[in-house]
Parts: structure tokens; sequence; C-alpha cells
């Protein structure tokens, strides 16, 4: 095959185009409409400013915090990371059900891979823009800046971001099988994978038969992660390699799973059906 | 015409799909031939919107095989959806979108080069300039058709796909709408499949008629064959006296079985 015609046929496989012509779609939204703006920063401000005085009130009363005053803050901060980005990609997908869009978007040459990848950009530019100002008032309310962290918060930021997307393409595939009834899965499921990832506290602190359970989680090793940095001044290179690893496998299963729905959704003619 | 540009744009052999127990469509076969119109035709859960559905690759049979323009719609529907595009009032576009904001998301998505300019003809075409800016949502059904076919023809399909384009529009609406498709195919020339169940718009636009039952091809032929041969005045009394032989229509909505 020619160069040109291995470039075509690589085209009609992917195209950066289409990708990009979805994400200006959802950017249209946000442009016209200063409320969500205003509220993907507002939730993690307010949750940011919350734990922040906790905080404040703990340091006088525990040595554990007081050790690394932003622990909590740096905690709230990334456990946002890991929210938003799992809402970015459920979000901006549900968007297309309830606007019944799916099936306009399917009948064009776009290609279900190419409507992930799009999905998972999107993701990106929603958390960036969630949780960048709470980032940013964290130091004139508490003193912290939550950019100490130095390079290894740009590692916990990506990989909870891609632990975001897994959970996100997964909830995704579930409302394009059953409908906006599976809507709801957008919170639980990731509230599901809060309380064991370590957010707050040590995994040490979970029940022994429950520890195995928290590390098979990416999220898990990045809170450890992020104690280590805070608390120990050390990047734990293994807890960031395990992060990593698991990250792949789960962002490999969620997509296989999100093209199988797929293709579910194609023999049961509900590409067509899904919305309000 | 040579050989090869009369060559069938679209086969359907022995197409089945079956939702579980029940069958939408059975063992239908067709084919149509370029600069075309052909007419699905039939009572609610007849089966059109279903057969419109595998033909855009939306939906897999359960047997059976559709090519268009040469290519198994199954295996390789991204290398004729470029040529294709759909319209039907039961699909909608982004509402919070503007009809220019939406225009220009499909724009790309079919890959048009000189964008601007491809919008500006299609608005003073499709006369939607005035309501450019806005809201999709915000728009009467009139509109909203007109909109949905901008975005239908922003690609110059040589096959266009139209489910019920005329529903719920009033009857002046209804009127423009015929008449724009009726000279927008014989400008270029394009093969037109809709599903319909007005039948003095199929007798007007459509060259070839194929009348479903219970997932089945019935009846097919021109209006006028159709209408002498079951000895009526026009295509609905046709439609009617199909519809009412015994085990006609029982109203099956494969929809809900679909969900």
């Amino acid at each position: 095959m020619s160069g040109a015609s291995d470039i075509i046929a690589a085209r009609e496989m992917f195209s950066w185009r289409r990708v990009a012509a979805l994400l200006l779609r959802h950017l249209y939204v946000l442009r016209r409409s200063w409320p969500r703006l205003l509220e993907l920063a507002y939730w993690p401000t307010m949750q940011m400013m919350l734990w922040g005085f906790i905080t404040t009130f703990f340091l006088d009363h525990s040595t554990w915090v007081a050790q690394a005053s932003a622990v909590l803050i740096s905690a709230v901060l990334l456990w946002d990371v890991l929210f938003r980005s799992n809402l970015g990609v459920a979000l901006s997908f549900i968007e297309e059900i309830w606007s019944r869009n799916l099936g306009q978007l399917f009948v064009s040459p776009l290609r279900p891979c190419e409507l992930v990848s799009s999905l998972l950009i999107m993701s990106f530019i929603r958390t960036t823009i969630s949780v960048t100002p709470a980032a940013f008032l964290a130091l004139p309310f508490f003193d912290v800046w939550v950019f100490q962290l130095g390079p290894p918060l740009i590692a916990f930021f990506a990989n909870l971001l891609i632990m975001g997307w897994s959970v996100g393409l997964i909830v995704s595939a579930m409302v394009l099988r059953y409908g906006l009834g599976a809507e709801s899965l957008c919170w639980l499921g990731i509230f599901l994978v809060g309380p064991i990832s370590g957010i707050y506290y040590p995994i040490a602190t979970l029940p022994g038969w429950l520890r195995p359970v928290a590390w098979a989680l990416p999220s898990a090793h990045v809170f450890e992660g992020m104690r280590g940095v805070l608390f120990e001044q050390v990047f734990r290179v293994d807890l960031f390699a395990a992060a990593v690893a698991l990250n792949l496998v789960y962002l490999a299963l969620s997509w296989a799973f999100f093209l199988f729905m797929f293709h579910t959704a194609r023999e049961k003619g509900l590409l067509l059906q899904q919305g309000e | 015409m040579t050989e090869a540009s009369a060559s069938p744009v679209v086969i359907v052999d022995n197409l089945t799909k079956r939702f579980g127990e029940v069958g939408a469509v059975e063992r239908i076969s067709f084919e149509v031939l370029p600069l075309s119109t052909t007419a699905l035709v039939g009572g609610n859960g007849a089966g059109k919107t279903t057969t419109l559905s595998i033909l855009l690759g939306l939906l897999l049979p359960t047997s059976g095989t559709v090519t268009v323009f040469g290519e198994n719609i199954f295996r390789h529907r991204h290398r004729v959806l470029g040529r294709m595009n759909f319209s039907s009032p039961y699909v909608d576009l982004p509402r919070r979108l503007s009809v220019a904001e939406n225009l220009t998301v499909y724009a790309h998505l079919y890959g048009l080069d000189r964008i601007p300019e491809r919008l500006r003809t299609l608005a003073r075409d499709l006369e939607i300039t005035a309501f450019l800016n806005r809201p999709t949502g915000e728009l009467s059904a009139g509109q909203k058709t007109r909109v949905a076919l901008a975005k239908a023809l922003l690609n110059e399909p040589r096959l266009l796909l139209l489910d019920e384009p005329t529903a719920s529009l009033d009857p002046d609406t209804g009127d423009w709408v015929r008449s724009y498709l009726e000279n927008w195919r014989r400008r270029t020339g394009a093969t037109i499949i809709l599903a319909s169940h007005n039948m003095a718009e199929v007798e007007r636009l459509c060259d070839h008629i194929l009348i479903m039952r219970d997932g089945r091809i019935v009846e097919r032929g021109t209006a006028a064959e159709l209408i002498g041969r079951h000895g009526k005045s026009n295509l609905e009394d046709v439609f009617l006296s199909i519809a009412r032989e015994p085990g006609g229509v029982a109203g099956k909505d494969f929809s809900a079985v679909a969900q």
C-alpha cells in the first residue's frame, strides 16, 4: 500500500477532526451557559472551604494533622479530580442521550472510539475547570499551596483522571444499554470507591479483609502516595507504578466494555430510541 | 446512463430482524436504483423504521445482507456513511446549541471544507437564515424540520433516508418540504428512500413503492401499477385495502420490543 493510501486508511480508522467536532459541541454548551461554568468550579471550592476550616480546627487538636496541614485540603482536591473526571465522561455522554442526539451522531461517519476519545478529552477540560479555582483559593484562605506537592502532583492528577475515565466509561456504557434509569450510577459508582480509596486516612485503617480490595484501586495508591509526599517528603515510585498499571488495565477493560455495550445497543435498536 | 451508474445503490437481500421471538422484519429483499425515490409504506409496526435503521447501520439484523454503494453496511459502514444522510422528526439535534452551532458540528463530523459558505447556501435554500442563531430547542415543528433537512443535506448525500419527513407539519409547511425535496433530487441526482404514512406524499414523490405489513413486503411497484392492480382510485385506498385484509396490520409496535 502506498504512503498516501496508508494515510487515507488511517483517517478512515480514526479522525481527530471528528473528535474535535464533538469537543466543539460540548464547548458550545459550556460557552453559552455561565451557570454551568460557575457550577463546575463551585462544588470543589465549597468542599475545599469546608475541609479547610475543619483542618484549621484539627491543627490545634491533632498532632497527626499538624504534621502536614495540607493533607486534608490536598486530599479533598485530589478526590474531586477523580469525582469530576468520572462526571466529565458520564455527563458528556448523557448529554447526548438527553438531547436524543445519538442516532444523528452515528449516522455520520463518527466511530465509537472517536466518541470515547472526545468524552475523555472533555472530561480533562471539565476537571481542570473544576479544580483549578479551588486549588488557587486554598492559598489565601488556608495558606496551603497545593502545588507544593511538585511534580508528583501531576502524577496524582493523571492517575485519578484516568481512573475517573474508567468509571465514567462504565457508567456511560450502562446508560447506553439501560437508558436514563441508570443515570444515578454517575454518582453512585464513584462514591462506592470513595471509602476504600484511603482519601482521608491510610489504607491500614481499613479492616484487614477490605485492604486487598482497596489496593486493587489506583486511587488507594495515589492517596497513600500523597501522604508519603506530605508527611515524609518521599515520592513512592512503587505506588505510582502500581497505580499506572492498574489504570491501564481498567481503562482498557472499561473501553472494551463500552464498545461491547455499543454493539449490544446496535443489536437491540437502542441508538435511535434512547432519550428522555 | 452507464452500466456502472445504473447498478443499484442499495441491495437488500433476505433481511430479517427479530427481537427475541418477535419478528420485526421477515426475509425482505429489494433493490434501490440510482436517481429514484423509493417509499417504504405501512402501518405502525410494519417494519419501516426498523428497515431504515438497518440500512443506516444503526441496527444489526438477525440475518441477511445490505449492500450500499457496493459495500456491506454492517462491515464497512464508515466507508459509505459519508455519502449518506438521514432525517427524522423523532431524532433531535442538541436543543441548547444554536442552529448554526449544530450545523457547524455536523459539518466537521462529515469532514466538510468551506463550512461558513456551505451553511450560508443551505440556510438560504431552506429559508432558515433568520433563526440560525436561535437555540434549536426553541424552534417550531416546521422550523425544526427544515433545520433537520439542512443537517441531512450538509454533505450533499448521494443517498438520503427520510423517516416521515412531514409528520406533525401543517399542510402548507408539509407541501413546502415536499416541493423542496422534489427539486433537490432533480437538481442533485441523488437517491431517496423515505418511510411515510402519508399516501399523497408517497404518490407525489416516489417512483417506486414497497408496502410492508407485519415485517414483510406484501406489494411493490409504481403508484399507478399498485392503483391499477388493486382497482382503486388512489394509493390511500390501496393501502387501506391491504391493511384491512385478514391477518393485516395488527398494530404491532416493535419500538416497545426494542426498548
